[in-house]
């Protein structure tokens, strides 16, 4: 005969509880380590910028002053400049990504929507010092010789938005980087939304043209409403990506800690160009706490717009879920 | 009838539009890389790849050390963070899928892969710059590998999801133990997508210069010494870029181009290395 | 020896039965759910025991007892006793590693691992054995011979198992499974996915297996089950209905609700 007949209990293989219940804790560990690195991101902001916290409380997120040589530090500029240049960026950027989503999953002749939709995703993974570098040196010039003049001879005569079209036209700025992360994020966005609009159900969309619907009227009533909670969450992530950019944002904002008026030509400064720019000078103390204290700050507010875009997406997922 | 013409208007107006965003994106970003590619062709010579990063106002002069530094940086960030991330995505995948932690995890690591760079440098400062009293090419390969955990450890527990149970039963139905199915067969069976996902964590690092800020920093001499700030291509692009200095600018473009040609050229392998397996 | 057992022994009085496997009043739940209530049953080494009945009258369920594979599922849970060579397996101290090599499944769909041919047949060898390179090889041409495969995969056994069509890819399954050298062979619809040809080449492959191996087949496809098997049993809904010799089952079933299935009155 050519079985064994051994009973089960004495089968001589290697009792394999121990090296599964390694493996098991090994793996397990090392996801552990994943939420670790976010709590200990911000336990050790807290304490890098523990000085600067004590010193200066809340009235950090207040105060406009930014002078390293009294000592002074408040974040009011720096945010002012990173919310600003992120909303330019989504007012641009929104339009054109669901523009572009909609050609993709609607308009583009079928042979070409692969190409155009991997070019589009091949775009949002270039490193952002390139947008950075180009930002400066090519679009720049360009920028401050016809274009800032022309925004400032037309929508610099309306009242109320005119202010915001003033002055000179240096070509760096809070108005530059806002277009520069905009063309970052354009294929960022686009990419999601894109991938947003083909979570629609086929039969939905055909049942809507069957009565008559335009591409438009569908896309409109039946592919936005059914998508809107991934459509916002794709914005958000867009929008946490803008928030935290540094390289793009760096060449072109301008580099200056203060506000002088409500002017987008004028130069400015966000979170991470602070940091990027001032870094590496600073005294250790108070002022290397109170950058770490910017950081903290920036990462607190990507966080929200993370969390919140990330809720979004998952209910979409879910929802996807439960409907097939 | 007239409510008709009135739809159709409205219809033709927002596809326009629509070929308008298209043509308004393609066009920003032809235009980058059109850029990218002239300039960084001019730059291109062999002495990019032989001579050190100059001071300014010499005519010669490479990008020999930056380069040697960045393979240096994104190799050991890679082979640190790599197994990492496999080894958590593994957990969300194959144990964690209703547990807390799997859970929470899985979340949490959604947060940090878009996460700003910038403040992973910081917090890499935080906990190992200043308290080693010196910017060291190892605090950059830290910060870099914190980057590349989160893209491999949420490609590799989808690439898991993709393999069917079955064929996890069939080697359990051989009395193969948990470790031996994820590892010999499940983990086998995604590893292409594993793979892209690696590649893709490469590509990203590639190219990250905020995490290097406060970490690796720069340095203008050739040094693989971990120990001490260590130059690479993003850091030397930027300030590069930032100068006054023309034949510095040059160099830049050329250290930019390299990095976009090789992101790119990752990106691409990665889906063509992905899109072969999966019409298998 | 209870009695379906002495009845069944008396109408094939010239082979000895031997009990492989007895089930001894076996209970499953899915959650709250009872989807086996109360089998009883006893599985004749070296013979084919098929499970017939309608879908989700449990009969994939009660294959997935006998190796324990339902212990992947923390929700699902048994009682009762199932006892394999006189041990119940359904023991928390059996090690189910060690239970599997010796109860092997095929199941629905061929699930080749992604492997090369022989690495496959040799996976589920090394867990248990260690063997040189020549036995190794050996091991692997005499599983793949049993399966009948040796001829069509002799030349190509570095070659990826997904590369060979359905049906050999099923056998190639076969294989690996037998290569272990287990005493039970589970088959869980194994030709449901597979075209006529193959089905009837696997249909072969069992009848010659049954000689040294106890074999259960689940089948949803009634004309297999007289074929193949020397016992049949009929479940619904989670009971055992009828049991026993398979020309009795299908020509003279006891049972009125056997009778109604096997004519297609029902299901």
């Amino acid at each position: 005969m050519s079985l064994t007949h051994n009973s089960i209990a004495d089968v001589p293989a290697v009792s394999h509880k121990f090296g599964d219940w390694l493996f098991f804790n090994v793996t397990r560990a090392f996801a552990a380590l994943t939420l670790v690195m976010l709590v200990g991101i911000i336990i050790s902001l807290v304490i890098s910028s523990w000085p600067a916290l004590q010193k200066f409380g809340f009235g950090f997120l207040w105060s406009r002053d930014w002078n390293p040589p009294i000592e002074q530090f408040g974040a009011l500029t720096p945010i002012y400049g990173t919310v600003v240049t992120s909303l330019i960026a989504l007012v641009i950027a929104v339009p054109v990504s669901f523009g572009i989503a909609l050609f993709l999953t609607e308009l583009s002749p079928v042979w070409l929507r692969r190409p155009l939709g991997t070019a589009i995703e091949l775009l949002a993974a270039v490193p952002s010092i390139v947008y950075g570098m180009w930002g400066l040196m090519v679009f720049v010039p360009i920028f401050s010789k016809y274009v800032q003049p022309l925004l400032a001879g037309t929508l610099g005569r309306l009242p109320l938005i005119g202010e915001l079209f003033s002055g000179a036209p240096l070509g760096i700025g809070i108005l530059s980087a806002g277009i520069i992360l905009a063309i970052m994020i354009i294929p960022f966005i686009a990419s999601v939304m894109r991938d947003v609009f083909e979570v629609t159900p086929a039969m939905l969309k055909e049942s809507a043209y069957a009565v008559g619907s335009t591409t438009w009227e569908v896309v409109w009533n039946i592919v936005l409403p059914y998508t809107k909670v991934g459509v916002i969450g794709g914005i958000m992530l867009g929008l946490g990506r803008a928030l935290g950019e540094t390289m793009a944002v760096t060449f072109v904002i301008g580099n200056s800690s203060s506000i002088t008026g409500i002017s987008l030509f004028a130069p400015g400064n966000s979170i991470a160009s602070t940091l990027a720019n001032e870094f590496g000078e600073a005294t250790p103390g108070i002022y290397t706490a109170s950058l770490i204290e910017l950081g903290l700050i920036l990462f607190f507010i990507t966080l929200v717009v993370l969390v919140f875009s990330r809720l979004l997406l998952l209910r979409l997922s879910k929802q996807e879920g439960t409907k097939t | 009838m007239e409510l008709l013409r009135q739809r159709q208007i409205i219809n033709k107006a927002a596809l326009a539009l629509s070929m308008a965003a298209m043509a308004f994106g393609l066009f920003w970003l032809i235009w980058i890389l059109f850029t990218t590619l002239e300039l960084g062709v001019a730059g291109l010579s062999l002495d990019l790849f032989t001579k050190m990063t100059p001071p300014p106002n010499s005519s010669e002069g490479g990008l020999a050390n930056a380069i040697a530094g960045s393979l240096l940086l994104v190799g050991l960030a890679t082979a640190l963070g790599a197994p990492i991330g496999i080894l958590a995505g593994i957990y969300l995948a194959e144990y964690g899928q209703r547990t807390w932690l799997g859970r929470t995890t899985r979340f949490v690591n959604s947060l940090l892969l878009s996460a700003p760079s910038i403040v992973i440098g910081l917090f890499v400062y935080a906990i190992y710059v200043a308290q080693m009293g010196n910017f060291s090419g190892f605090s950059g390969v830290i910060a870099l590998a914190l980057i590349v955990i989160p893209v491999v450890l949420s490609t590799t527990e989808n690439m898991l999801n993709l393999v069917p149970d079955s064929l996890r039963e069939a080697a359990f139905a051989l009395g193969a133990p948990k470790r031996i199915v994820i590892m010999k067969v499940a983990l086998k069976a995604s590893m292409a997508g594993v793979i892209t996902g690696i590649l893709l964590a490469v590509a990203r690092i590639a190219g990250e210069t905020a995490p290097l800020l406060f970490t690796a920093l720069s340095n203008q001499f050739w040094s693989l010494d971990l120990n001490k700030p260590i130059a690479n291509l993003p850091m030397t692009i930027f300030k590069f870029a930032m100068s006054p200095f023309k034949d510095w600018q040059e160099l830049a473009w050329a250290g930019v181009f390299l990095i976009t040609l090789g992101v790119l050229g990752l990106n691409i392998i990665a889906r063509i290395l992905f899109r072969a397996k999966h019409k298998l | 020896m209870n009695a379906t057992n002495q009845s069944l022994a008396m109408n094939e009085p010239t082979t000895t039965l031997e009990a492989q496997m007895v089930f001894k009043n076996l209970d499953f739940y899915y959650g709250k759910f009872h989807a086996l209530k109360s089998i009883n049953l006893e599985i004749f080494k070296r013979h084919v025991t098929a499970f017939i009945g309608p879908s989700g009258c449990g009969k994939s369920t009660l294959l997935r007892t006998m190796n324990r594979m339902y212990d992947l599922y923390p929700d699902q849970h048994a009682s009762g006793e199932l006892l394999l060579d006189g041990q119940n397996i359904l023991d928390r101290k059996v090690d189910t590693n060690a239970l599997r090599a010796k109860v092997g499944m095929v199941f629905q769909k061929p699930t080749p691992f992604p492997m090369s041919i022989y690495e496959n047949i040799a996976f589920g060898v090394r867990l248990n054995e260690r063997l040189s390179m020549y036995e190794m090889e050996q091991r692997v041409e005499w599983a793949l011979k049993k399966a009948a495969l040796w001829n069509e995969t002799k030349d190509k056994l570095k070659q990826s198992g997904m590369s060979l069509s359905g049906g050999q890819q099923q056998r190639l399954c076969i294989a690996r499974g037998i290569a272990v050298k287990p005493e039970v062979l589970l088959l869980d619809e194994p030709t449901s996915a597979l075209d006529p040809i193959s089905t009837m080449s696997i249909e072969e492959l069992i009848s010659e297996l049954k000689t040294e191996f106890t074999i259960a087949i689940v089948t949803h496809n009634m004309q297999q089950a007289a074929r193949i098997s020397d016992y049949t049993a009929y479940m619904y809904l989670g009971e055992m209905i009828e049991f026993g010799l398979t020309d009795q089952v299908f020509i003279k079933p006891k049972k009125k609700e056997t009778e109604d299935y096997i004519t297609g009155r029902f299901g």
